[in-house]
């Protein structure tokens, strides 16, 4: 019977052992790398090696988002959308999803203006990065910081 | 069919530029989570989207499985002429889902 106690105590610390070992453990898992060479690959396929202008691209995300998997992003662009001079396509990359392209939309001076909304998943707190190419063959640039309280990606399926 | 919500203005002046506000129901399974088993649950998302006004093409997206579940893309365009707007979305697995809305333009 005095057994009793003493083995319930020595299962409590494992267990507590255990739990702490995974609160250690869960952090290193959720920080993702940046992949840097994946996003440079994505961004060259787009604009074939040309140059990157800063600026005319404006990107709206938000800083701070609790849930990964709906981040709202809207991207627009300055330009008068004209046939002459117009928006022809605007890309999104992320630096640490699995996969560095985002979305990829095709515009025409039909549009009136260049600018786009939808909803996307982030794995992480990362850096966002929007190109546009415009009909001239110039490629515009962005970028926005989002922080990610729970990540898209990691959450197990039952 | 996957339930699809379209929002074009009914009516608009000649010359003005619209929003059409779009979404489809629709998993975007991205193809990178896995089961508790640790198998890898397959791609299943929408690949791409396109818009036509009537029968021209003013907008596509190509969309990849960082787009959240049901995808939801808002864009602008010019009011030239009263017709419909077609929009339609294909993905994974032969998934494919058409919708048509109207518009008046004065």
């Amino acid at each position: 019977m005095k057994e009793q106690p003493s083995a319930t105590r020595r299962q409590m610390l494992a267990a507590a052992g255990g739990l702490g070992l995974v609160l250690i453990v869960r952090p290193a898992q959720a920080q993702l790398q940046a992949n840097p060479a994946a996003l440079n690959a994505a961004i060259r396929q787009v604009t074939g090696g040309a140059r990157l202008n800063k600026g005319r691209v404006h990107l709206d995300v938000p800083p701070l988002s609790e849930n990964g998997n709906t981040v709202a992003l809207g991207v627009s662009v300055d330009s008068p959308m004209t046939p002459e001079d117009h928006v022809k396509a605007i890309h999104v990359f992320s630096e640490k999803n699995p996969q560095p392209n985002i979305v990829s939309v095709r515009l025409g001076p039909r549009a009136g203006k260049a600018g786009i909304t939808t909803r996307m998943r982030l794995a992480d707190t990362q850096t966002i990065t929007a190109v546009a190419e415009l009909s001239d063959g110039s490629f515009w640039t962005e970028t926005g910081h989002v922080i990610i309280t729970l990540g898209a990606c990691l959450e197990d399926v039952i | 069919m996957a339930r699809a919500l379209i929002n074009v203005p009914a009516k608009a002046r000649k010359g003005d530029v619209i929003e059409i506000k779009t979404l489809i129901s629709h998993v975007m399974e991205s193809g990178f989570r896995r089961t508790q088993t640790g198998e890898a649950i397959p791609r299943d998302i929408v690949t791409a989207f396109a818009c036509t006004y009537n029968g021209e093409e003013i907008f596509a997206a190509q969309l990849y499985p960082a787009i959240s579940a049901n995808p939801f893309i808002t864009f602008h365009t010019v009011a030239t002429e009263s017709g419909t707007f077609e929009f339609k979305w294909t993905g994974d697995n032969g998934f494919a889902a058409t919708e048509t809305a109207k518009i008046v333009v004065e």
